[in-house]
C-alpha cells in the first residue's frame, strides 16, 4: 500500500524533525514562550525551517490536479475567522505554555520513556473527544456565518 | 549543546518537518496537521482514512526512538505535576480541535500557504502561550 508507506515516511520525517530540533524538550518550547525569562529563539528556527519546504510544496500543488497517488489535493483554505478558531487557539496556547507540549511532540515523545507523557496524552484525547460537543454548543449560541 | 548548535538543529529539524509535510501533501494529498490526524481517530470522523492516519502517527512515534541513541543530550523536562499535566492536556486537546489545527496544521501548513486562519490561529496560541508562561511561571510560580 503506497498510501500507507508514504504516510509512514511523512510521519517519520515529521517525528525525526520534532526530535532533532528539540521540540520534544518541553523546556525549549516554554523557553520560547518565556519572553520575560531566559528567552530561547530555537522554535523560530524550527518554524522557519519547516515553512520553507512547505511553501515550495504548496506552489507545486497549485500546478497539479491531484496528488501523486491520485487522491485529491486539499481545497483552498477558508478565510472565515470565527469564534471557534480564536477561542480554540487561545485555549490551546494556555495549555501549550503550561506543559510545553503540542500534539505532534506528544506522539513523538511516546517512546522516549517519560511516564508523564501518557497522562498528558490521555487528557489530550479526552479534550479532543469533548471538542465536538463544545463546538455544537458554540454553533448554537451564535448565528451562522 | 550550546545555543548556536540548538539553532542549527532547530533549522535542520524544521526542514525535516517541512519535508514530511511536503511528502504528505504532494504524494498523499493531505495536510500534515497533528491535532487533526489524531483527533479524527478518537472522535469517529476518520472514516476510511484511519489506516493512513495510523501509519503517519506510527512514523512520528518511531523515528525519535531510533534517533535517540545518537542524541544523548535531548531530554524531555516534562513536569511531574499531575494537575498541570491533566489541565494542560485537556486544554491542548479541546483547543486544537475547536480551532481545527495546531502548530503543524495552522502554523507550518497554514502560514506556508498564506492562510489567514493560519496566521490568526498562530498569533492567538503564541500570545496565549506567552501569557500562560508569564502567569503560571512568573506570577503564580506553579510551573
Amino acid at each position: 500500500m503506497a498510501r500507507l508507506f508514504f504516510a509512514f515516511l511523512a510521519g517519520g520525517l515529521f517525528g525525526a524533525g520534532l526530535f532533532v530540533s528539540g521540540m520534544t524538550d518541553t523546556a525549549k518550547v516554554q523557553g520560547w514562550l518565556d519572553v520575560f525569562g531566559a528567552w530561547d529563539p530555537t522554535l523560530a528556527f524550527v518554524m522557519g525551517g519547516a515553512i520553507a519546504p512547505m511553501a515550495i510544496a504548496w506552489r507545486i500543488a497549485a500546478r497539479r490536479r491531484s496528488a501523486v497517488l491520485g487522491t485529491p489535493l486539499p481545497p483552498k483554505p477558508s478565510s472565515e475567522l470565527d469564534r471557534k478558531l480564536i477561542l480554540g487557539s487561545v485555549l490551546f496556547g494556555i495549555g501549550w505554555g503550561l506543559a510545553g507540549l503540542c500534539p505532534g511532540p506528544v506522539i513523538a515523545s511516546l517512546g522516549l520513556g517519560n511516564p508523564g507523557i501518557y497522562v498528558f496524552g490521555a487528557a489530550m484525547l479526552i479534550g479532543m473527544m469533548l471538542a465536538p460537543h463544545v463546538r455544537s454548543r458554540l454553533d448554537k449560541t451564535v448565528p451562522a456565518g | 549543546m550550546n545555543m548556536q548548535m540548538d539553532w542549527i538543529w532547530g533549522l535542520v529539524g524544521g526542514l525535516l518537518i517541512g519535508s514530511g509535510g511536503a511528502v504528505f501533501l504532494l504524494v498523499n494529498g493531505r495536510i500534515m496537521g497533528a491535532s487533526g490526524l489524531i483527533g479524527a481517530l478518537v472522535d469517529g470522523t476518520a472514516g476510511r482514512t484511519k489506516s493512513e492516519r495510523a501509519a503517519f502517527l506510527a512514523g512520528v512515534a518511531l523515528l525519535p526512538i531510533l534517533l535517540r541513541p545518537f542524541f544523548s543530550g535531548v531530554e524531555s523536562h516534562l513536569t511531574e505535576d499531575m494537575t498541570v499535566l491533566i489541565v494542560a492536556g485537556l486544554l491542548v486537546g479541546l483547543g486544537t480541535r475547536l480551532a481545527n489545527g495546531c502548530t503543524s496544521g495552522h502554523g507550518v501548513c497554514g502560514m506556508s500557504r498564506l492562510s489567514i486562519r493560519g496566521f490568526v490561529a498562530t498569533a492567538c496560541y503564541i500570545l496565549a502561550g506567552g501569557a500562560s508562561v508569564l502567569l503560571f511561571r512568573h506570577i503564580l510560580g506553579v510551573i
